[in-house]
């Protein structure tokens, strides 16, 4: 088999996956998307999905079938049919779960946006092997070109002692500003209140700083008076850099800045060469610098950061007080994206392009920055630049100009729009206002004045209004058409893609430039090509992964992976890129692995659970190909990252990892990191770890879950919350993992978590719960009920909680408790019972529908426990309640409970009581969502039986009352209720009453909603069927001529109805409706053969069946085959589908003579359509054909003789079912004569024909034998043309795999060669 | 791409053929004459072995045990006719 065929396979394989894919993707059980500290997540979503399924679905009509085969023939035959509808349908459901936009990131929330914070890390040294020499390279600076993972722990040590200082920065800052506030009050307020104050602010702190660790206030908060020399000083203390505006005022600081920017740059020139010049991509790792310089040289005078330097803006000290209602800048927004002007002015960037303006991809740091000139253009020779997302030039133009727009007004500017002073009053501003500014709009604001912002280079002009963003217009209109052979690009592709716009003599470029546009020509045509261009761009980058080298690849891949515009398709194209290349290169990646990371771990968390499988494979495969020493050094450093992002997505690929590389060789590194001193980030991500590998591996677990529990038992007593908490989680995800076993492994953790749920509270005490919860099933009854004892204390505590996830969490925990063999029912009635009800069934449970759900299912389980009648007996009452939402709770509730149990220990008392109330709420409704009122109805009527008798004649007064409502949803609903209780009915033998809405729902028919017009068809069938034709009211004979003229109806709900409703008449009582009648009904049904939708057309094409038999095959027969003649091609083919089940349901003999007389009807559709009901036919009356093969014999003789392709084929097809119909029969003779017929059309192209000609040939193999096939075939099996030899192994297999043992005897006798022995001698032997 | 290729794209017959030839016994159209007959012996090998009745018969016919003729048609299975032609000879006789 050949390469190409093995592609074409897959995209099959692809295509009929990506279909399944969407289909299933509403009800994708998205089980390991739980984030970090939600509990129930996954719970939630399969919550999701049994709402779908509750939602009030179609009914499918069970009584009818048409053949498969029949409906198949639809699809292929219009070709416009179930497919469009389908795709149509894939189309909705995309657009209800994602939105119209196809891009991924216009559904990505803010969480998972992060991902284009992360930088796209330079490539690292291999492995941690070489660790030592890398650091003494890094003394004499830097010949090795690479990062190592040294590096790389230390980049993250510094960025989390950053966010460490930044946090006292903030609470210093927090302090002081307190302390001003408190000054301020002094002078204010009386000397007492402040007293009080004092103690309120101290109070308030400690959750303030908490809350902010992440959200540290911009720089410009910051009020020390620190002048240069001060700043000297404390020259390691790292402070929050001010841009600060006023600075700006002076001629003198400004050259002064100058001078300690050229500073700044000599120094980094210095250290450059051991770090700065190496960057790739234009990332300059200012960490790096940092700190071998600060580090090594603390003696160096220039640590001297020129924003630091200037004097303080004390001229609005007012500032400070506004912090409340600032916005709270995240770490990100250090970076000075806001005042482009300034920067532009300062930092000297050589790359020049408006890009240079932020970089909010460098890990956090900006001094550092502004004094590392971006260099991009030093990256591998004139690349675009990576880590630049357009996504932030976006957001950095777009805050620009906005801030730009809503900057401040000038009093010159005021003068100028505003008349004069005579009609409007300069009014002077509150004492307590206090001005809301953004730091960059003060920025400008102050700098309008002296420095017009056109210097910012490119930003427009201080006058703001519209400017033309430069490089959209370069980019987008002035750009040539893109060359031949190539895709076209869209939009955003020119950032990428530009340089292959340009018209350059390729044999003039280096080696490396025309690799580099070789990769870039093959990406573009994988990103946007067609399927064949893509296919083969893809074979050659995986061919030539090698010789192209990992590192010109996987630059240009992984940026177009992070660009925010990407697309679903695209991502898996490039990611399936990435998997190819991931095989040929093998160790080669290993540079490269935490770049492909950084890039890929993204998948894991994504909302598309085929894009987590794509990301997991890909992950693994990257395992595979580097090792597990170099994924270690690899992921180690992020490990103990500040961002959480970063660590959930780093567990989770380590996650994978384990489970790629087999979880004992992750152990020790596990152990080691969920020990770890240095910090509990590193233990938390550890010990996600392990709860990533319990969701991923499952029961696989089972082997390591000793040693995985020995990990991370630790954390339960950890001295961080964050850290416990994970480790609870973690061992719940292995106790649910490894269930039902796996109880010894725990046995060391009992200890600590009983202990654990005595002594937390809140969060932490939720996570130890949950683990509770998971291990109590798996114990032994004793100690599951000991445990459950023990553990029952603290959740009748918690049940009074307000904290909805606590909530949850103990519902669930009762659940899985109440659920064990150990927990008798006694004690569930007596100490569980009483404060479950008294503090879960209240009406504000209900509001919250997880909670809802939750509770539902918990009551359930205590139900199976104790039995229904306690339950029921509890909350009967509150179906009476005042609250809509708590009354359908209690009827859900309810239902799920009778459903169960049944009412058979309901007594009389308690069933009144159950039925009024269900009566009651099923009356109070004002909205029934889900139909969950309409099904409890139903369940309790039908469960209750014959004891509902006394009951049914109100229940049938409020159907009827109800039925007469104005509000349609309401008629419907009664109406449906009725084919709900009339088999109940039917059951207390009121068939009166039955009879009497028989009656009722016949006057409705004249209803104008169609939902409505659906249901009450409905009812009025589950009537008909309840008490048959004869006994029917009104008689069928009035009612059948009332639904003639409804058939007409457009709407699918009506027609299905109806059709099935017609169908049943005519199948049961087809006597008491007058022939004339069902003559009519017959061209209604005609009409409906073409319907939409499939089940509407079964039912027709059945209906036909039933009305033909009970009216005589004559009449109906003349209608269709004149149908035959019309023009319209579904018609047609539903007629012949309508005729065969007339000749199958009024035997073939009075069809067949008529049917084929009319091929003698010289029109090629009508012989076609004749020939496909006999096609039909023979399918449906099977061993009957036998009986009429010879008569049939010469008619597809000379259809198979026809010059016309579509003849033959159609026939080739009556053949094929004609020959299995008589297999055994002794037809052979009339087989063997047809085949011969058939065997001509052997090499027919269209592939129609081919299929039609092999199935015939399949038939005949079992009909005639495989002896007689292989006696055709053995012709040209070795025939010279090849397209003869093609065409006849195809077949040959199909015998094969078909008939392997037969053919044993059948196979020719051969004679022996000069080398070889061709005989077959043992079945020469005679005896 | 057609509507009709469309359709036939995900018919089970299009698929069919990609399946077969995973199979060993089938063939293709540059299947040599060696390789076909080597599979009808082997074929016809495993059924001998594997119907008693058969194995009774060629064991009476060849005064051998059964187990015997079971285990040489068994062995005569790895090569059953003979060493292979080498590959430059090109193969395309008819029966």
């Amino acid at each position: 088999m050949t390469k190409e065929d093995d592609d074409d396979d897959e995209e099959i394989i692809i295509e009929r996956l990506q279909r399944e894919r969407r289909q299933k993707r509403m009800n994708v059980d998205e089980k390991e998307e739980d984030k970090e500290d939600s509990f129930l997540s996954s719970d939630e979503e399969k919550n999701d999905d049994t709402n779908k399924k509750n939602n009030r679905q179609k009914r499918r009509l069970k009584s009818f079938t048409m053949p498969a085969n029949a409906t198949k023939d639809f699809i292929f035959q219009s070709g416009k049919g179930e497919d469009d509808q389908e795709e149509e349908e894939e189309e909705l459901l995309y657009r209800e779960k994602f939105g119209t936009s196809k891009k991924i990131s216009d559904r990505e929330n803010e969480y998972k946006k992060r991902r284009f914070q992360r930088q796209l890390s330079p490539e690292r040294r291999e492995g941690v092997l070489k660790k030592d020499s890398s650091s003494d390279n890094e003394q004499k600076g830097g010949e090795e070109s690479k990062r190592g993972y040294k590096e790389a722990m230390r980049e993250q040590m510094f960025a989390r002692e950053k966010e460490e200082t930044m946090r006292n920065i903030e609470r210093k800052r927090e302090r002081e500003r307190e302390e001003q506030k408190r000054r301020e009050m002094f002078s204010s307020i009386k000397a007492d209140d402040v007293e009080e104050k004092k103690k309120e602010t101290t109070e308030e702190e400690a959750p303030n700083l908490e809350e902010k660790k992440r959200k540290r206030k911009s720089r410009w908060d910051k009020t020390t008076n620190g002048n240069e020399k001060n700043e000297e000083k404390e020259e390691n203390v790292v402070v929050a850099r001010t841009m600060d505006d006023s600075a700006a005022n002076t001629e003198k600081v400004k050259e002064h800045r100058r001078r300690l920017q050229n500073d700044a740059w000599d120094d980094d020139d210095d250290d450059a060469s051991q770090s700065v010049g190496n960057k790739k991509g234009g990332v300059t790792n200012e960490w790096d610098d940092d700190d071998s310089t600060t580090k090594a040289t603390k003696k160096k005078p220039k640590r001297n950061r020129w924003d630091d330097a200037t004097p303080r803006n004390q001229t609005q000290p007012s500032s400070t007080q506004t912090t409340g209602t600032r916005r709270k800048a995240s770490r990100w927004d250090e970076t000075p994206r806001n005042e482009p002007s300034v920067m532009m002015m300062q930092t000297p960037m050589i790359n020049g392009g408006g890009l240079g303006s932020e970089t909010p991809l460098m890990t956090g740091s900006t001094s550092a920055f502004m004094q590392t000139p971006a260099r991009s253009s030093e990256f591998g020779g004139g690349q675009q630049q990576i880590p630049m997302t357009p996504d932030q030039l976006r957001s950095a133009r777009h805050d620009r100009e906005m801030e730009e727009r809503n900057r401040f007004m000038t009093d010159d500017e005021l003068d100028a729009v505003l008349p004069g002073l005579p009609q409007y009053k300069i009014l002077e501003q509150p004492k307590n206002y206090v001005p809301l500014r953004t730091p960059a709009r003060k920025a400008q604001f102050s700098l309008g004045g002296q420095t017009p912002l056109s210097s910012a280079g490119g930003a427009g002009n201080g006058g703001g209004g519209f400017s033309i963003p430069e490089e959209n217009r370069t980019q987008m209109f002035d750009v040539p058409d893109v060359p031949e052979d190539l895709p076209t690009m869209k939009a955003e592709d020119y950032q990428y893609f530009a340089p292959l716009l340009k018209e350059i003599d390729e044999d003039a470029l280096s080696i490396e430039e025309q690799k580099e546009r070789k990769i870039m020509k093959l990406l573009l045509k994988v990103k946007n090509g067609l399927p064949p261009q893509r296919k083969s761009s893809l074979r050659q980058l995986t061919d030539k992964a090698r010789e192209l080298g990992a590192g010109p690849l996987f630059n240009q891949i992984l940026p177009l992976l992070m660009s925010p515009t990407l697309e679903d398709q695209e991502r898996h194209l490039l990611v399936k890129v990435i998997d190819r290349i991931l095989y040929k290169l093998d160790d080669l990646v290993r540079p490269y692995v935490h770049k492909i990371l950084v890039v890929i771990e993204p998948l894991l968390i994504d909302e598309d659970y085929y894009a987590r499988v794509e990301g997991r494979e890909i992950i693994a495969n990257l395992s595979k190909a580097a090792g597990l020493a170099t994924m270690i050094a690899a992921m180690r450093p992020d490990i103990d990252n500040v961002d959480e992002y970063v660590r959930n997505t780093t567990a989770r690929a380590f996650a994978v990892v384990a489970h790629a590389l087999t979880i004992p060789a992750l152990l020790p590194f596990l152990k080691a990191v969920c020990q770890s001193k240095k910090s509990w980030q590193a233990r938390h991500t550890g010990v996600k770890i392990v709860q990533q590998i319990a969701i991923l591996s499952g029961v696989a677990v089972l082997p390591h879950l000793t040693k995985l529990v020995q990990i991370i038992e630790s954390g339960l007593e950890d001295e961080n919350q964050k850290v416990r908490m994970i480790s609870a989680l973690a061992i719940a995800a292995l106790a649910e993992a490894s269930t039902p076993y796996g109880i010894e492994s725990f046995d060391s953790v009992l200890k600590p978590l009983w202990k654990g749920i005595r002594s937390h509270r809140g969060k932490t005490l939720a996570a130890f719960l949950k683990a509770i919860g998971y291990i109590i099933p798996l114990m032994d009854p004793v100690y599951a009920s000991y445990y459950t004892k023990e553990v029952m204390v603290i959740l009748i505590r918690e049940f009074a909680t307000a904290d909805e996830e606590m909530k949850k969490i103990t519902l669930k925990v009762v659940k899985q408790c109440v659920q064990t063999d150990g927990v008798d029912s006694e004690y569930v009635r007596t100490e569980i019972i009483p404060p479950f009800f008294k503090n879960f069934w209240v009406r504000r449970t209900a509001l919250d529908r997880r909670n809802y759900l939750a509770l539902v299912e918990t009551t359930l389980e205590l139900a199976l426990k104790v039995g229904a009648s306690d339950i029921i007996s509890k909350i009967v009452e509150d179906l009476k309640d005042e609250s809509e939402p708590f009354r359908r709770m209690v009827m859900e509730c309810v239902t799920k409970v009778v459903e169960h149990l049944g009412v058979s220990d309901v007594d009389q008392r308690l069933e009144e009581l159950l039925v009024d109330g269900v009566l009651y709420s099923f009356q109070e409704q004002t909205q029934d969502e889900n139909d969950i009122m309409l099904n409890g109805f139903g369940t309790v009527v039908n469960a209750l039986g014959q004891r509902a008798k006394p009951y049914l004649p109100q229940i049938c007064g409020t159907i009827k009352w109800r039925l007469n409502n104005k509000n349609q949803d309401i008629r419907q609903q009664a109406a449906d209720l009725i084919s709900k209780v009339a088999p109940v009915m039917k059951v207390c033998e009121e068939e009166q009453l039955i009879c009497h809405l028989g009656v009722v729902l016949y006057e409705y028919l004249g209803e104008e909603y169609p939902e409505v017009l659906g249901s009450i068809l409905g009812a009025l069938k589950s009537i008909v069927a309840v008490v048959g034709m004869s006994k029917m009211t009104p008689p069928v004979k009035d009612l059948l001529p009332r639904l003639t003229p409804i058939l007409k109806n457009r709407h699918e709900k009506v027609q299905e109805n109806c059709v099935d409703l017609v169908g049943r008449i005519a199948d049961r009582g087809a006597e008491f409706v007058p022939a004339k009648e069902w003559m009519r009904i017959c061209f209604e049904l005609l009409e409906l053969l073409k319907a939409r939708k499939k089940a509407i057309r079964r039912a027709s094409v059945n209906a036909f069946g039933y009305i033909a038999k009970a009216i005589g095959p004559q009449d109906v027969l003349a209608t269709l085959l004149n149908n035959l003649k019309v023009q319209e091609r579904q018609n047609r083919v539903c007629t012949t589908v309508a005729i065969a089940i007339v000749a199958e349901t009024c035997a073939p003999f009075t069809v067949l003579p008529a049917l084929m007389n009319e091929y003698r009807v010289p029109e090629i559709n009508v012989q076609n359509g004749v020939l496909k009901s006999l096609a039909f036919l023979f399918e449906y009356i099977g061993e009957m054909g036998k009986d009429y093969i010879y008569a049939i014999a010469p008619l597809i003789e000379d259809a198979l003789m026809d010059r016309d392709i579509v003849h033959r084929q159609t026939a080739c097809v009556a053949v094929r079912h004609l020959l299995l119909g008589c297999a055994r029969l002794n037809c052979e003779d009339a087989a063997t004569h047809l085949m011969n017929f058939v065997w001509p059309n052997v090499f027919e192209q269209s592939p129609h024909v081919v299929n039609a000609v092999n199935e015939a040939i399949e038939a005949s193999r079992v009909t005639l034998g495989p002896a007689y096939t292989l006696s055709h075939l053995v012709q040209g099996l070795f025939h010279p043309a090849r397209m003869v030899r093609e065409r006849y192994w195809r077949l040959y297999n199909n015998l094969y795999v078909g008939s392997q043992q037969s053919l044993v005897a059948a196979y020719p006798r051969l004679k022996d060669d000069q080398e070889n022995v061709y005989k077959r001698h043992e079945l020469e032997m005679v005896l | 791409m057609s509507e009709l290729a469309g359709a036939d794209r995900f018919n089970i017959n299009s698929q069919l053929e990609a399946l077969q030839t995973r199979y060993v016994g089938t063939g293709h159209a540059d299947v040599s004459k060696y390789e076909w007959i080597v599979n009808q012996h082997r074929d016809s090998l495993a059924q001998y072995v594997g119907k008693h009745s058969m194995l009774q018969y060629f064991a009476v016919a060849e005064n051998e045990s059964i187990s015997r003729v079971g285990y040489q048609m068994k062995q005569k299975m790895l090569l059953p006719c003979g060493l292979p032609p080498p590959p430059k000879e090109e193969e395309g006789e008819d029966e």
